[in-house]
């Protein structure tokens, strides 16, 4: 609910960060090629994608810590051309933290306050005021040296919400932690920033993570952007195989165009048939055909009699235990590769046996077209 | 040796029932060191303690008297010639270590920070005097500081003296400029070393929170390469307190520093129990100065923040 009324407020809301046609080259080597941007005021927007995809780059960019080779970025309207790190109203989180090992926690987080001379009381407050809001109240006088990573992630949280920056920009915070503490750091990220409502950057290579926690995620591939949206839509609807396969598991099956007109697809396919699906925005034609997608999690198993409008029979092959899911691979004739079935155990689908001949059902909404 | 070698095998039964002793760690340790550690002993304990006993004795022409006595502190502590070379040589050393450090400091920082690719290249050059004796690098600034020297005919050649200075040769200065010199390369490497240990993202934290390039050098590299600064300071510090080398050659009667004059107890004066007296006093002597040292070195450091 709360995701929805943020997502909301933020729509049409003014552009925060402008980033226009940058370009980024090393020699011959475009770690950035030719990307476009606008990040709203007041989201929480992450750039996704493998190591070296340009998404780092593009975050040392913005902080000033790297120029583009071409084209500009502008920060609150403000062109930010020329301007050094150290005058650009964003702030980072170091992917190392970069706690400051010779000051203690209250001295990191009061580093940058320094230089704007505040009176001592004024200075105080804003620091425990920081450290509240990342529940660190009463650590202050602990060394840097003596704080656990989870700590260490606060502090250079707090160190960088003190300054109130405009924009807040996070390299791959939380790939250091342990998967329970990176989890619930997910939660408490999303939730201080929807409490302090400055625009949050995160670099991540984690789906889930950018998922959990962003209102937009662009998602980018060997320096390019490849697709800008919503968490769910870039999950539901990706623009092609790439980005679907990097979102977690999908399932592609080759398809004929049949029919094509301005919001719809007809597409053959051997296993599902002739399907009718909308057609994504993003969608060029290259040549007759596409692919159809479709995920694990949205093919069901019918028991015994069930029926459903729509349906594929095949044969379990493989089985796969994880707990509270099962991963079945299912063989249909006519398809190439077997489908990936994810299945909760709740029915017994724990219990299946290889090679036994099952059902699935779908959702035709849940058949995603992607360009070839 | 073997000792070490058999305690990191996980033999835990049978070693542990046959050694318990050498399956500890700090016997591992001490194992490994001994050899060097009865090499330090014998020669260089020993000929201290040898020197803080003589210290105490007093010489009669050939023979050594062993009635303990105090004499020797008296003479080394209240004699003004002996306090003048102290004073003098202290002064000297502390300059030289001040100098050494501000000018290595660049220069460390200039191949740690902007070496690039070719940080050891600039290592190796910086190794490359000492591949020439001591002897010679001391000789070599006679050359340059003399009254036919290079300095001198350099400065005649642009017109800016008429006649050769005999005031660059032959006194403290020139002890200190040679010395400064002689040290760089002992202080660069420390200070190399620490300044390779500061990991960048600090730098750019500190950039990020708004300091420039001049703010975030003074709060976050110079205090966390303190270590590097301080072991250089003492490293050149200590040593030249005692050079007796350069103040012969280079030091004329103003450069004498107090290690010539031990150096006289023991040979042409042979007044071993003064000179090991003057050789206790200026060991303690530096010992606590380069104890301060390292106190206002930390100091400045915590002043930083």
């Amino acid at each position: 609910m709360l995701e929805r009324v943020q997502s909301e407020r933020t729509q049409g809301d003014r552009t925060m960060i402008d980033i226009r046609d940058v370009t980024r080259s090393y020699g011959s080597f475009k770690a950035l090629d030719n990307a476009s941007l606008a990040i709203h005021e007041g989201e929480f927007f992450s750039l996704l994608g493998p190591s070296g995809c340009g998404k780092t780059t593009l975050l040392r960019m913005i902080a000033g810590f790297d120029t583009p080779t071409s084209g500009s970025i502008a920060v609150d309207g403000q062109p930010m051309d020329g301007i050094p790190a150290n005058r650009r109203p964003t702030n980072m989180v170091f992917q190392s933290y970069a706690i400051f090992p010779h000051l203690n926690v209250e001295q990191n987080v009061a580093y940058g306050l320094k230089r704007l001379r505040l009176d001592a009381g004024e200075e105080k407050r804003r620091v425990e005021e920081a450290l509240a809001q990342v529940s660190l109240t009463g650590l202050g006088k602990r060394r840097a040296t003596e704080l656990s990573g989870g700590q260490r992630q606060r502090v250079a949280l707090a160190r960088a919400l003190v300054m109130r920056p405009k924009v807040l920009l996070l390299d791959e915070p939380l790939s250091a932690l342990d998967k329970k503490l990176r989890e619930q750091m997910q939660v408490e990220l999303r939730r201080l920033q929807q409490a302090v409502g400055i625009t949050f950057v995160l670099v991540t290579h984690d789906q889930y993570e950018a998922l959990a926690m962003s209102d937009r995620i662009a998602v980018m591939f060997g320096g390019r952007i490849a697709q800008v949206a919503s968490p769910k839509e870039i999950y539901q609807r990706p623009v092609n195989r790439q980005v679907a396969d990097f979102l977690g598991g999908m399932n592609f099956v080759k398809a004929e165009i049949v029919e094509e007109n301005g919001a719809s697809l007809v597409l053959d396919t051997l296993g599902f048939g002739r399907v009718k699906t909308d057609k994504p925005k993003a969608f060029v034609r290259n040549g007759g055909n596409a692919t159809l997608g479709i995920r694990p999690e949205r093919l069901r198993v019918l028991w015994d009699n069930a029926t459903a409008k729509f349906e594929v029979a095949g044969k379990v092959v493989e089985r796969h235990y994880f707990g509270e899911i099962t991963h079945l691979i299912v063989e249909i004739p006519g398809l190439e590769k077997p489908l990936s079935v994810t299945e909760t155990n709740d029915f017994g689908a724990d219990d299946i046996p290889v090679g036994t001949s099952i059902r699935l059902a779908y959702d035709p909404e849940a058949l995603v077209a992607m360009a070839d | 040796m073997t000792a070490a070698a058999e305690g990191s095998r996980p033999l835990r039964m049978a070693g542990a029932r046959r050694s318990p002793l050498l399956q500890s760690e700090a016997v591992q340790g001490f194992a490994l060191i001994s050899p060097t550690f009865v090499y330090a002993l014998i020669l260089l304990v020993l000929p201290i303690l040898v020197v803080i006993a003589h210290s105490f004795w007093t010489q009669h022409y050939l023979t050594i008297d062993h009635t303990f006595t105090l004499e020797n502190y008296r003479i080394a502590l209240t004699e003004p010639i002996y306090r003048d070379l102290l004073w003098r040589s202290l002064y000297i050393s502390l300059t030289v270590s001040l100098l050494t450090v501000v000018l290595a400091y660049p220069i460390a920082y200039f191949i740690s920070f902007h070496g690039g690719r070719h940080k050891s290249l600039w290592l190796f050059l910086i190794t490359i005097p000492f591949w020439t004796s001591y002897l010679l690098r001391v000789m070599s600034w006679k050359v340059i500081l003399g009254y036919n020297g290079v300095l001198n005919s350099g400065l005649m050649g642009l017109g800016i003296i008429s006649e050769p200075s005999d005031a660059l040769l032959y006194n403290s200065t020139a002890v200190i400029i040679t010395l400064t010199h002689a040290w760089a390369t002992f202080a660069i490497l420390p200070i190399f070393v620490s300044l390779e240990k500061v990991d960048r993202t600090l730098v750019e934290a500190a950039t990020d929170l708004g300091d420039g390039p001049l703010r975030s050098f003074l709060r976050v590299t110079l205090p966390l390469s303190a270590p590097g600064v301080i072991s250089a300071a003492l490293i050149v510090m200590i040593p030249t307190v005692g050079d007796y080398v350069t103040p012969k050659l280079v030091g004329g009667k103003d450069g004498v520093m107090i290690a010539n004059a031990i150096q006289a107890q023991f040979g042409k004066a042979s007044n071993w129990p003064l000179g090991a007296a003057l050789s206790v006093t200026t060991m303690v002597i530096v010992s606590l100065m380069a104890g301060t040292t390292v106190l206002i070195i930390r100091a400045l450091q915590r002043l930083a923040r």
